[in-house]
């Protein structure tokens, strides 16, 4: 065995972006989307102080609970996974 | 075989794993307490429920711990809990201070640095342990920072048409997500520990074969101690990670617990027992890298790197004068001294930070320069 094996750090370097940096790259998609439709907007001069998340257009809502959608699902792959190798009897 | 010794390891492992908890709530959960996103006890409560679940996920880890790092064949059941007394002094010590060192790092440190004393550097495999545990320990928290940051800087780039207000409310729904997975994250690599060096007392015990995994009465109570420690709180670390390092808004706080996240379970699939802490660490000073105009005090940042590379060989002096002195006395005799020991010094401890009270009122308090707020939370 070598001392560092690079296979493995390379595949966490990877995955690592791929779900530690993309998966939220992907939530905060669904935000952009879910906040379309001009209801933030539409705050006016005090639209810096609105907090008001959801937009109220039907096709970013949409996209927003696509992007939603795929975050959760990415993350129980990955939990099963992690699962299926942690347990080597299970297999 | 010697069963009452036996009992007294175990009791002794899952006090360290009790350390380990409390130690690292804040790895999980300071950002997240930091932001405002979750209330300091609902925080804890739900990084401890999730440690809980997070213990049964994996066994990758705890193999690495039991027979990968030293001889199982020379050490006996007084190194382990000389070993394991190393490691709680260490985290007991550091946490006073308010420092996230690695819990791994004392737990390690201890069980060689007994085994050391005991039987020769030679029962230390050595080449494992640089692979398995220190290179990992120098590598995990660049990675964790280069996703941290990289993940910071989408963030910000794809949220900046949102107004200030729903940005912050948006990312503090998603870092309750993010800050969960941290938690089960710490579950899975940290609860292994505990349960690689139970496993390795039976296996010296011989009560199981060297190549066993772990019972499941091992895994069970290990998830427990772990999780009860999570949720009482290392409030002290959690002051220093969420405010003392960078000040944190909620998508850095989001990116951060993504990339510890990410980093730690991909690490524990490969059986590397790498620090939480450190990837947490990593991660915090990523996402204060990865913005513009924010500020990472490096000067805390040092005295954190310090007490890393201190870590490993001063549990090690610690675990290698118990495994001393209960040689010295000899027998179980010398295992109860150490213990006895240990619990003075976790008495003490206890006592001196009754003085510089940090707690769930305080936590969140303005980063003075120092651990305990100016202001004492009598008034709160």
């Amino acid at each position: 065995m070598s001392w560092i094996n690079l296979t493995a750090i390379w595949k966490i370097v990877v995955f690592g972006l791929l779900a530690g940096a993309g998966l939220p790259a992907i939530f905060a998609l669904g935000l952009l989307a879910l906040s379309k439709g001009g209801r933030t907007q539409a705050a006016g001069a005090d639209s810096a102080d609105s907090d008001v998340v959801v937009g109220g257009n039907p096709a970013g809502i949409a996209a927003a609970a696509f992007c939603f959608l795929v975050v959760l699902a990415a993350i129980a792959w990955g939990i099963y996974e992690v699962y299926k190798i942690g347990h080597p009897a299970a297999k | 075989m010697n069963d009452f010794l036996l009992v007294l390891v175990v009791i002794t492992a899952l006090g360290f794993d009790f350390t380990n908890g409390f130690h690292d709530t804040g790895n999980a959960m300071a950002t997240s307490i930091a932001t405002g996103a979750l209330s300091p006890r609902v925080a804890v409560g739900l990084s401890g429920v999730l440690n809980l679940v997070g213990a049964f996920l994996s066994l990758a880890v705890a193999a690495t711990i039991a027979s990968g790092l030293v001889d199982t064949n020379l050490v006996t059941l007084t190194v382990v809990a000389a070993g394991l007394a190393g490691g709680i002094t260490w985290n007991l010590l550091t946490w006073l201070f308010g420092i996230p060192s690695s819990s791994s790092h004392a737990l390690i440190g201890g069980v060689i640095g007994s085994t050391i004393a005991a039987a020769g550097g030679h029962a230390v495999q050595w080449h494992d342990l640089v692979a398995k545990v220190v290179i990992p320990a120098g590598l995990s928290p660049v990675i964790a920072a280069l996703v941290a940051a990289t993940g910071t800087w989408l963030l910000y780039r794809i949220s900046r048409s949102l107004t200030e207000g729903a940005r912050t409310h948006g990312f503090r729904i998603g870092q309750i997500g993010s800050a969960s997975m941290v938690s089960l994250a710490h579950g899975t690599n940290d609860a292994q520990k505990t349960m690689g060096v139970i496993t390795l007392a039976l296996i010296v015990n011989k009560n199981v074969s060297a190549t066993s995994n772990a019972p499941f009465w091992v895994i069970l109570s290990c998830a427990l101690a772990i999780s009860i420690g999570t949720y009482l709180g290392g409030w002290r670390v959690i002051r220093t990670l969420g405010k003392g390092l960078v000040e944190i808004e909620s998508p850095q706080g989001m990116a951060a617990e993504s990339a510890s996240a990410a980093v730690i379970l991909l690490s524990s699939s490969f059986g590397y027992s790498l620090s939480t802490t450190h990837v947490a660490t990593g991660s915090i000073i990523g996402t204060g890298l990865g913005k513009k105009g924010a500020e990472v005090r490096w000067n805390v940042a040092g005295r954190m790197a310090t007490a890393w590379v201190f870590t490993l060989p001063s549990a090690g002096l610690v675990g290698a004068g118990a495994e001393a002195l209960a040689h010295v006395i000899g027998g179980t005799a010398g295992v109860v001294v150490d213990l006895i020991l240990l619990v003075a010094v976790a008495a003490t401890v206890y006592l001196r930070s009754r003085a510089t009270k940090v707690d769930h009122n305080n936590v969140n308090d303005d980063w003075t320069g120092s651990l305990a707020p100016a202001e004492p939370a009598a008034a709160a």
